[in-house]
């Protein structure tokens, strides 16, 4: 097989793999610390692929683009946990469940009752339409901005988690949150900034991710379940085993779909394979997310203990 | 005593006989409205409420969160779409051999899935149904992603002029399917069995240390349950004549959940309720907008805040003195 072909596939493995962190991290909080299961947090990254595409269209400025995308996104972020998610935290997870799928609903005809109901293109940032030589690899430069936004995204939440006090916060309430209460946390506080900060995170990703898929609606939700799973085999709360998993099912799944259907060719009668290849490359993520479920029922990394 | 104790017994299973015969006589009357087309609504609804009440079953009697039950669905629809390729013809048969997959195939599923909990539990059975899903799409047989059209009917009676699974006959076997298995499912949850997986669903190491094999208690449930969505998939299939995956895209194994929370967790009545109220509404709001996504997600936070425990609940309250 082609070196380059290969190196390009783990590259974009490795982007996608940051593109799911930033969307998983705050899931993961959130449902670490206040036990709550947000199905919304997909619409945020939709809100932010959405403004970020119709800001850029307008400015011409990327970066003034996903500025106010992340803001906007925030915003209404804390908007909706005020009215509403707050409300939800007592409740169990099939209310939860309920609740943020009617946001979701409601979030999704929004959108097209403003944007219309066709996918919009986002353009990528002109400066960065050509692509850069990678150890004798021409990738496209823009690739190569989102690796490096979500690379230092992921090193910017470790340091926050595991090295400020804001994070021992988080960290505290995560674990144990009624022994964290006790303490003199103020644990509610603590999730209101943890929720703004999962939503600037989703807006970001959406963001950045618009130039490389369309923006459209269904978008959170094509997404939302890579999340899941990323939180789910990385052991729920814990944003290390979110860290660890979303590269793990961004290599799985980018290498299923690049390197399984030329293999199985070279394996199987061709007709097979043109049928195998791309469901065995579709359930990757999934018999990962299983292999790992029996083996440690809690994920690779659980929170508590 | 002893009279209000029979006309609690009594009630609900006059109760019951009247929707029986008010449905029975639906194909009969509609047409007179020219309401035909709501034939094959009601009917799909009667399905649908079929897969919703084996759901119910496990959420509400086993505490089973289970987001991949479409996938069971799908088997029994792609078991029809199968032996009807092969050239079996009788209805019956192929319906039964679907219910017979479907058990199958969610015994397996079920004795790696049973192994986590809660949340975890919710993944694995998305997980598993996901790939029931892809394997559906790479079947280029039956279609692949664009689904298979079932040109050979299945008949209910064979003989010299065979009737066909179709209108009204369909309609009637499904409203007598659906007659026997939700009252059958009601008998389980106050059987032996069913109060073992309710001691299960609030103690399970409590049952263990009586003695329960707890494991495979839970797993008789969840094989049953995916045997009744299997079913309720072959006669889907029957009466669409078609199968295709989206049967058992994830959505509709969310849906599933949605509509039985909406009608009530572990009620009685609660997913036949559930079912016909979102498909109702659904089917309303589709005649006058495009825009009827926010209204069903307003519904959903409605029942979250003023019907917590289902529409269901909300009705056997009123009842109660």
């Amino acid at each position: 097989m082609d070196p380059t072909f290969f190196l390009e596939q783990i590259f974009n493995g490795l982007g996608y793999g940051f593109m799911l962190f930033l969307l998983a991290a705050g899931l993961t909080l959130v449902f670490g610390i206040m036990d709550t299961l947000n199905l919304a947090h997909g619409s945020l990254f939709m809100v932010g692929g959405y403004v970020s595409a119709a800001v850029h269209v307008q400015s011409g400025s990327f970066m003034l683009a996903v500025g106010v995308a992340v803001l906007a996104t925030v915003l209404l972020a804390a908007l909706l946990e005020a009215l509403l998610v707050r409300r939800l935290y007592s409740r169990d997870h099939l209310a939860q469940v309920l609740a943020t799928f009617g946001i979701v609903l409601i979030a999704d005809d929004l959108v097209k009752l403003v944007w219309g109901p066709s996918p919009i293109m986002a353009p990528t940032p002109a400066q960065l339409s050509g692509p850069i030589d990678l150890l004798g690899l021409p990738y496209p430069s823009y690739r190569l901005l989102i690796l490096g936004a979500g690379f230092a995204v992921a090193v910017g939440l470790y340091l926050l988690v595991n090295h400020s006090r804001l994070g021992m916060l988080v960290r505290a309430g995560a674990s144990n949150r009624a022994m964290a209460e006790f303490m003199g946390v103020r644990v509610s506080k603590v999730f209101a900034i943890v929720f703004a900060l999962g939503a600037a995170l989703a807006a970001l990703a959406g963001a950045l991710m618009g130039p490389i898929s369309a923006v459209s609606i269904g978008m959170g939700e094509a997404i939302l379940i890579p999340a899941l799973v990323v939180i789910v085999i990385g052991g729920i709360g814990s944003v290390r085993g979110a860290f660890v998993a979303s590269l793990l099912v961004g290599l799985v799944d980018t290498a299923g779909r690049a390197f399984l259907p030329p293999l199985l060719r070279e394996l199987l009668p061709p007709a097979l394979a043109a049928d195998a290849g791309p469901a065995i490359a579709g359930i990757a993520m999934y018999m990962l997310m299983a292999g790992v479920l029996v083996f440690k029922p809690s994920g690779l990394f659980p929170a508590r203990a | 005593m002893s009279n209000v104790s029979a006309k609690r017994t009594l009630g609900p299973s006059i109760a019951l006989a009247l929707l029986v015969l008010a449905l029975a006589l639906f194909p009969v009357v509609a047409p007179l409205f020219d309401l035909d087309y709501y034939t094959g609504f009601v009917r799909r609804l009667m399905i649908v409420a079929l897969a919703a009440a084996s759901l119910n079953f496990l959420m509400g009697r086993v505490g089973l969160v289970a987001l991949g039950h479409a996938g069971f669905v799908g088997v029994g629809a792609y078991a029809v779409a199968a032996l009807a390729e092969a050239g079996f013809g009788s209805a019956w048969l192929v319906w039964a051999l679907a219910l017979v997959a479907g058990v199958v195939v969610s015994a397996l599923i079920g004795a790696v899935a049973l192994r986590t909990r809660g949340v975890y539990f919710i993944m694995i059975t998305l997980a598993f149904a996901q790939m029931l899903f892809y394997l559906a799409v790479s079947l280029r047989a039956y279609g692949g992603d664009d689904g298979y059209t079932l040109y050979t009917p299945l008949q209910l009676l064979g003989g010299e002029n065979p009737v066909i699974a179709s209108g009204a006959p369909l309609y009637w076997v499904v409203l007598a399917i659906v007659a026997l298995v939700l009252p059958a499912l009601w008998r389980l949850e106050a059987s032996h069995f069913g109060r073992a997986l309710e001691g299960i669903r609030d103690n399970e190491t409590r049952m263990q240390a009586l003695g329960y094999p707890t494991y495979r208690l839970k797993l008789c449930a969840f094989a049953a349950a995916g045997g009744v969505a299997s079913l309720a998939g072959a006669l889907m299939a029957t009466q669409n004549g078609f199968v295709s995956p989206s049967l058992m895209h994830w959505t509709q194994s969310a849906l599933l959940i949605v509509m039985v929370v909406i009608g009530g967790v572990g009620r009685r009545w609660g997913a036949p309720l559930g079912v016909a109220v979102w498909l109702v509404f659904e089917e309303l709001l589709k005649q006058f907008t495009e825009y009827w996504h926010a209204p069903m997600g307003l519904l959903l936070i409605g029942v979250v805040f003023l019907a917590p425990k289902g529409l269901a609940a909300l009705a056997s309250r009123r009842a109660a003195p």
